[in-house]
């Protein structure tokens, strides 16, 4: 038999392929939610811009030599990290609160208004072109990405995030959600609507013929990085002592606090790793997708629907599931195209329906 | 909802503001104000500065509406532009044209978006104010919706289906799969250019529908083309979707066996997916930046106004077409075009048009601008000297055939 519905055989094999690498970004980027949901209890409503900011990150650091807005940008996405690196050292040398509070808010001022109104904008982005006249490769920016937007969900997490614990969830969902829309239209005015071009890495790039379809190079490395970082957070999360930690705290955060675990500085590092995992799903996304500032908006509906499907904080869940409708739409793109945009919202109605606390979840 | 930026408005303010405190009467600069701009020509460019379409329109058709009223120069009024955001909605784009024309507005720009720019056609009709439309695609506005009030300037569905897809019939192309955006702006592309490829001895193979805006991978439908076994892949959207989905051809290798034909694409939309993906693709404009002298001229003129930018196709647009209302304006004195938005739409259809951005032209009683259109191919890097040096020229087709001819529009001003 070599059609099915009179689709050919082939086709429909390719198209489960495909279904499983666009499952792979949306497992990538639901397990980011479900751990954030499963410990802090918000709804983080920015995941869609930080993944916008990951595949940003990529762009400037392929740029730094040949674009000042790239540089400028690189400048001002580094300030996070440079704030909580100096506030860790203030910290060492015994500051007071309102003093590093204070010393932060002068270096902060100083290196914004030198990255903006500075000619060339000021001595960091110079120093960084003429450190890296050739720019940096997709590799670093998988490694630096991760590091410099992960950071900006910490100094977020800190400054805007925990005074909201003692209110209702909504508060959460509310300020992510305007936290999102600021970054992307930031972003919309600083490189405009229409996106910046990203090439596949050499070493990634060309196909393999399977018979049944071409198989670009890069996107069987998607799934593979993404089949790694899912099963790297699970072991984290299920098999060590920080995961352990981790899952007390989810349970009950005041008796784990009380056997003189840091709960606190836990739940702003398990945002921060959160929001690390958008930005490196956005360095992933980079190379295939058009990197604009609307890129994450789109993607991050679905993912809250498999986020939802899988059952809210469950992190097998939002894996598998991620993983499973990838390979849903991807049928639905060959039976019936114009639905493949409404299937996963049509499942998400069922499973609600009929288990409310999601496929994977506990009631 | 609205933003008001206006370039003349802001001076007149102020001078109004200094003339009255000098004279110690507190209360009147806003009545001094309000009293000079009742004799003002007032232009509202009406645009996209928040969505998908910001790059392609949104600040560069303000920037280059204002380039219009300075190079239009002094000749006895004042003209205001005045700029608003209808984030591609055709409730928000209404409530603004029709808020505009009840506070003297005499004309609004660009109205990309063919669902917006339909809604505001109405109500220029309404209010008989004028229409320059300059970002729609949809050829029904001089079409089944034609206007007494509106004037059609840049490009539409027709002319680009006509240009792009005749000229890749005539190089052995002449077998099709649409890959369409599922909205109305996407079917109207692809039966256009459908047409066009039965008509030139061409056959459609197939078609798939994707779910707009809701759709980032194309691949899926890539798959579908592939199996196909077209020789053309026909995209028929726009913008973000048709950079990813020509990206996601050449990852699976679509480029070597078919071409690829992007029905509608521009200079901002080029340099987003870069040369190395985009070299060898061809598409129209009706406006290229580096065409001639006296577009090279313009582009140096209005250098600063947008960024480091030159002018994309629907920003030249609504240059020329508030440059050729102004002129329209001054022959028939601001009182009396003021008075009717059709008599100063019919003094622009009585009188030649000629502009930096398109050459000489004239406007069809149907509101159809006539100009030629360009077929161009996309450089590759080693061919491109600067950073928006992209296209090259491969054919002109002359205004006469470039859009639909006026009996096949159906619009009911010319059987009338």
């Amino acid at each position: 038999m070599d059609a099915i519905f009179g689709i050919p055989m082939p086709l429909l094999f390719g198209q489960l392929l495909l279904g499983l690498i666009n499952g792979s970004f949306y497992a990538m980027l639901s397990l980011g939610l479900a751990i954030i949901f499963g410990l802090l209890n918000i709804i983080n409503f920015s995941h869609g811009a930080q993944f916008m900011m990951g595949a940003f990150v990529a762009w400037m650091l392929l740029s730094l030599g040949s674009a000042e807005a790239a540089r400028i940008g690189l400048t001002l996405m580094l300030l996070p990290l440079v704030l909580l690196l100096l506030d860790w050292l203030w910290q060492r040398l015994r500051l007071a609160q309102p003093v590093r509070l204070g010393a932060g808010v002068v270096v902060a001022a100083a290196w914004i208004a030198s990255a903006v109104f500075m000619e060339q904008g000021g001595p960091v982005s110079q120093a960084l072109g003429a450190m890296f006249p050739q720019g940096l490769s997709y590799w670093w920016a998988l490694l630096i990405g991760p590091i410099v937007v992960g950071a900006s969900g910490v100094l977020l997490e800190r400054l805007m995030i925990a005074p909201l614990y003692k209110l209702d969830h909504l508060y959460g969902l509310l300020l992510t959600f305007g936290v999102g829309l600021i970054i992307e239209g930031i972003f919309r005015n600083e490189f405009g609507s229409s996106g910046l071009p990203y090439r596949i890495p050499a070493e990634l790039s060309g196909a393999w013929d399977l018979g049944f379809m071409f198989m670009p190079v890069y996107r069987g490395w998607v799934v593979v990085a993404a089949l790694i970082l899912c099963l790297a957070t699970w072991l984290v999360i299920e098999k060590t002592r920080l995961g352990a930690y981790l899952r007390a705290a989810t349970e009950r955060a005041e008796l784990v606090q009380a056997f003189g675990v840091n709960v606190p500085l836990m739940i702003t590092l398990t945002y921060g790793a959160g929001v690390a995992l958008a930005a490196i799903g956005g360095v992933l996304a980079a190379p295939i997708y058009s990197v604009n500032p609307q890129m994450g908006v789109n993607l991050i509906i679905v993912v809250f629907a498999v986020v939802v499907i899988g059952g809210m904080g469950s992190i097998l869940g939002s894996v598998l599931t991620g993983f499973g409708l990838g390979v849903v739409e991807g049928l639905t793109k060959v039976f019936w195209p114009e639905a493949s945009a409404t299937v996963i919202f049509v499942i998400m109605a069922i499973v609600l329906l009929t288990r409310p606390a999601g496929l994977f979840g506990r009631a | 909802m609205t933003t008001q930026t206006t370039t003349r408005r802001g001076a007149l303010m102020a001078m109004a503001g200094a003339a009255t405190a000098g004279a110690g009467l507190g209360g009147l600069p806003w009545r001094g104000a309000r009293a000079q701009a009742a004799n003002a020509i007032r232009i509202g460019v009406i645009t996209d500065m928040s969505g998908l379409y910001r790059d392609t329109t949104g600040p560069g058709s303000v920037a280059l509406t204002q380039q219009a009223v300075a190079d239009f120069g002094q000749r006895g009024f004042q003209v205001e532009v005045l700029q608003a955001d209808h984030q591609n909605r055709p409730d928000v784009g209404a409530n603004i044209a029709r808020q505009w024309f009840d506070q003297g507005v005499d004309a609004v720009v660009d109205l990309p978006t063919s669902s917006v720019a339909l809604a505001v056609n109405q109500i220029a009709r309404e209010k008989n104010k004028v229409h320059l439309n300059s970002g729609a695609a949809t050829s029904d506005l001089t079409g089944p919706q034609c206007s007494p009030n509106t004037v059609h300037w840049t490009y539409d569905t027709y002319m680009l289906a006509k240009s792009t897809a005749a000229a890749i019939v005539r190089q052995g192309g002449d077998s099709w799969f649409f890959i369409t955006a599922d909205y109305a702006f996407g079917h109207a592309l692809e039966r256009d250019t459908s047409n066009f490829v039965r008509g030139a001895g061409g056959q459609v193979l197939g078609n798939t529908r994707y779910p707009f805006p809701a759709t980032t991978d194309f691949s899926a439908f890539l798959l579908q083309a592939r199996s196909s076994r077209a020789k053309v892949l026909g995209m028929a959207n726009a913008s973000t979707d048709t950079v990813n989905t020509i990206k996601g051809a050449r990852e699976f290798g679509l480029h070597r066996s078919m071409k690829l034909a992007a029905l509608l694409m521009g200079v901002m939309d080029i340099r987003s997916l870069g040369l190395e993906a985009g070299q060898g693709l061809l598409l129209s404009e009706t406006f290229y930046w580096d065409l001639n002298d006296r577009t090279r001229a313009l582009t140096a003129r209005s250098r600063g106004r947008n960024g480091d930018r030159p002018p994309a196709m629907v920003p030249a647009g609504c240059y020329g077409a508030t440059l050729h209302f102004l002129k329209a304006v001054a022959e028939m004195g601001p009182a009396a075009a003021k008075a009717s938005g059709v008599e100063a739409v019919n003094r622009m259809k009585a009188m030649p048009c000629d502009d930096d951005a398109f050459g000489p032209g004239q406007i069809r009683a149907d509101g159809r601008k006539i100009h030629p259109a360009y077929l161009f191919e996309v450089k590759a890097p080693s061919e491109s000297r600067g950073p928006w040096d992209v296209y090259k020229l491969v054919a002109a087709t002359p205004g006469e055939e470039a859009f639909r001819p006026l009996a096949e529009g159906g619009c009911a001003l010319i059987r009338s």
